[in-house]
């Protein structure tokens, strides 16, 4: 009977110590520094993990990882682990969460870890700074172009239009005309799907509308440049069949569509060349020229285990030297390397026209895409309330005005 | 049994004077529950101190990024009662577990009885009809999610015979429709096993003397057939609400909640307050809604069965 006892006791012990952790060393030992980023893509990892190995070489201490989470719930996912006690040392920050990121006070200060911050470009630092202090890096500041399938346009017998020609509504008659000719797609807002509606700020723009004011506190999809934009965009869809259709996938990189909007990074996506095409800017709008910027932002989490040494990294990632590395992919904010000669030997692929044209310039005379405190439940509002629209026949007005209603209490919070 | 005699004789032999705290049958107690304790303890960290925690944390403001975590009384529950979204999702909770009790339910005993005749090749449609249940949920889910597009699997069917397909996934009408039917296709050959071995249960006897006595094929089912499957009809019948209401994989894959609000059930609801918006407190509170609804939903099928449950003392 003791006996009995005894080895239940003993299961008992045995399974209670099992279930403690064993912990970290928190100082002087080796570090294992966690990225979380939104990019798979092999070419982006083997830089990063290059960057990375040269940093060993200084600091063998220190091992950096990266974990490429999925885009569509990307912060969604980085918050699950700030919330599970496993916040990752570093994370990347979509634009669209950095005013609640940099807000929240998550974020440790990088005045300090960042060299020559007077080189930043202002324009790709504002949506990243607190009270005068740099509280997330913003490696990529990326400018959105068209890209065009050369080869599709020529067999549907298209020519892109140039110069003043190179206008929202000629887009679309060639968009809409091959798409016809070629049973393939004609332009395609990428990461759009009738969900992300953020992106479709490159087609807005052109009219001169904004989601809300500057100041962020009124709704702008119920005034008229967002009204006519919408009309245009609408009728481009459904009547002129120049889009996708909603529900309907296509990838230009896959050779399903005629054109598309997007970052330069996808450049790498064409890397095997099968077809031939072009980087254009964004077509004018009625308001005239505009660019869009998505941008990327790094920054070390206050609740990391490591915050110090990250910090120590992130100044070596960011370093002008790494910069110009990381800039065949992300167009970096350093004034001295926004020149044609740098991003052309960064990136072999595009031509010193087209960095001129939607690199440079686009980062000059770019807008960062809508962006708010508490972003995540406005855009789940807006998102819902333009679904109406997504359908022929739909009362545009209406259904931005319905936005307006959604959101106005949200944006007064 | 030697135990027992061992126990006996100890018992007799045992000094008469102060008796000692470990009597037998307080050890046996002890080690009774030292046995348990290890799957009490699984129970108490992962089951009972979350709910607890979650009520806790229903009256907290917990921000994530911000770090705070302030407590705010019943505000939570102030705001469940004020949101205007509430009652939308609470109807496209209600719409989606009905459609899917229904639909599941219905679907398993007409596959079930049909499968129970003593015919060739039943086996083979047994199988077909379980294999989605092994499948997995997210393969399953994506899988269907391709299907159902615009230019997809199954409009390009219609197509075929001269039929324009609606937007599955994408109009008011047909996106709750459509996330009913891929779960039902993916767990209805569970439930049609259950119904199919109440099924082989009910007595032969039974069926001949309803024979004999003329009752058509109608009556023997609804009078013979169904009530001695009735127990196992309030068991995936439970199983089925529960899992209606936790449903959540196929509406953040196939739908995220939309169009509008229609296809946002409650689970996803708490899933976008909590995870997406950074609201905690607010999220528990929707999951202290959610756990109270799945409470009173069981307590009242469990309550139902005296009234329609066969051979239940």
């Amino acid at each position: 009977m003791r006996k009995t006892v005894s080895i239940a006791a003993i299961a008992l012990l045995g399974a209670l110590t099992a279930c403690g952790g064993g912990g970290e060393s928190e100082s002087g030992g080796p570090v294992t520094l966690r990225m979380t980023t939104w990019s798979a893509n092999p070419a982006h990892v083997e830089l990063f993990n290059a960057i990375a190995a040269d940093y060993r070489k200084t600091e063998p201490d220190v091992t950096v990882t990266f974990e490429a989470l999925p885009l569509e719930n990307y912060t969604t996912t980085v918050t699950t682990q700030i919330a599970g006690g496993n916040a990752p040392d570093i994370a990347w920050i979509l634009e669209g969460s950095a005013p609640d990121f940099v807000a929240s006070g998550a974020l440790t200060a990088l005045d300090d870890s960042i060299e020559n911050t007077a080189d930043l470009a202002p324009a790709a630092t504002a949506l990243w700074k607190q009270d005068g202090k740099l509280m997330g890096y913003p490696f990529s500041t990326s400018p959105f172009g068209v890209f065009v399938n050369t080869d599709m346009l020529r067999q549907a017998g298209q020519t892109l239009p140039t110069g003043d020609k190179w206008t929202w509504d000629n887009a679309v008659a060639v968009a809409a005309a091959t798409a016809a000719k070629t049973g393939k797609q004609g332009l395609v807002i990428r990461d759009f799907d009738y969900k992300d509606w953020s992106n479709l700020a490159t087609v807005f723009r052109g009219w001169g509308a904004e989601a809300w004011t500057a100041d962020g506190k009124t709704c702008g999809f119920d005034q008229q440049p967002m009204v006519d934009a919408m009309t245009f965009l609408h009728k481009a869809i459904f009547t002129g069949k120049a889009l996708p259709a909603p529900g309907v996938a296509a990838d230009f990189f896959a050779g399903e569509s005629a054109m598309t909007i997007a970052q330069i990074s996808r450049a790498s996506l064409l890397k095997d060349g099968k077809f031939g095409w072009t980087l254009v800017p964004l077509p004018a709008g009625p308001s005239g020229a505009y660019s869009v910027i998505g941008q990327g932002g790094l920054g070390v989490l206050k609740k990391g285990k490591n915050a110090a040494a990250a910090q120590e990294f992130v100044k070596f990632f960011t370093s002008p030297a790494n910069s110009e590395k990381l800039a065949q992919f992300f167009p970096p904010p350093r004034q001295s390397q926004l020149n044609a000669g740098t991003l052309a030997k960064a990136n072999p692929l595009l031509k010193p026209e087209q960095l001129q044209d939607v690199v440079i310039d686009g980062i000059a005379n770019g807008v960062v895409k809508p962006s708010h405190t508490g972003s995540a439940e406005i855009s789940q509002a807006v998102r819902s309330a333009l679904d109406p629209m997504w359908k022929p026949g739909a009362d545009v007005p209406g259904v931005l005005r319905g936005v307006c209603t959604a959101i106005q209490p949200l944006l007064a919070k | 049994m030697t135990v027992v005699m061992d126990r006996a004789a100890k018992a007799r032999s045992a000094p008469s004077g102060p008796r000692s705290f470990w009597t037998t049958r307080r050890r046996d107690q002890l080690t009774g529950y030292l046995f348990i304790t290890p799957a009490l303890a699984g129970a108490v960290a992962f089951v009972f101190l979350p709910l607890v925690l979650v009520v806790w944390y229903s009256l907290h403001e917990w921000n994530v990024l911000a770090d705070t975590f302030t407590f705010v009384g019943a505000e939570n529950y102030r705001k469940l009662a004020d949101d205007p979204n509430v009652p939308a999702v609470l109807r496209a909770t209600g719409l989606f577990s009905v459609g899917l009790v229904v639909f599941n339910l219905a679907l398993a005993l007409l596959l079930a009885v049909l499968l129970n005749q003593k015919l060739r090749g039943t086996t083979v449609f047994r199988v077909l009809f379980f294999s989605p249940v092994v499948v997995s949920l997210l393969a399953w889910t994506i899988v269907w999610g391709f299907l159902l597009q615009d230019n997809g699997g199954i409009n390009g069917l219609l197509d075929a015979i001269g039929v324009d397909g609606p937007n599955w996934l994408r109009s008011g009408g047909t996106a709750m429709a459509s996330v009913v039917v891929v779960q039902v296709f993916k767990n209805v050959g569970l439930n049609m096993v259950l119904f199919l071995a109440a099924l082989q249960g009910v007595p032969q006897e039974l069926y001949e003397a309803a024979r004999t006595d003329g009752a058509s094929a109608w009556t023997v089912f609804r009078r013979i057939t169904l009530p001695l499957i009735s127990p196992t009809i309030l068991l995936t019948s439970i199983i089925t609400v529960v899992g209606s209401l936790q449903v959540f994989a196929q509406i953040s894959v196939l739908t995220q909640g939309g169009p509008g609000t229609s296809t946002t059930v409650l689970v996803y609801y708490l899933y976008q307050q909590a995870f997406q918006f950074h609201a905690f407190g607010y999220g528990a509170t929707l999951s202290v809604l959610l756990f109270l609804i799945v409470l009173a939903l069981t307590v009242l099928q469990w309550q139902m069965r005296k009234r329609w449950v066969f051979h239940e003392s």
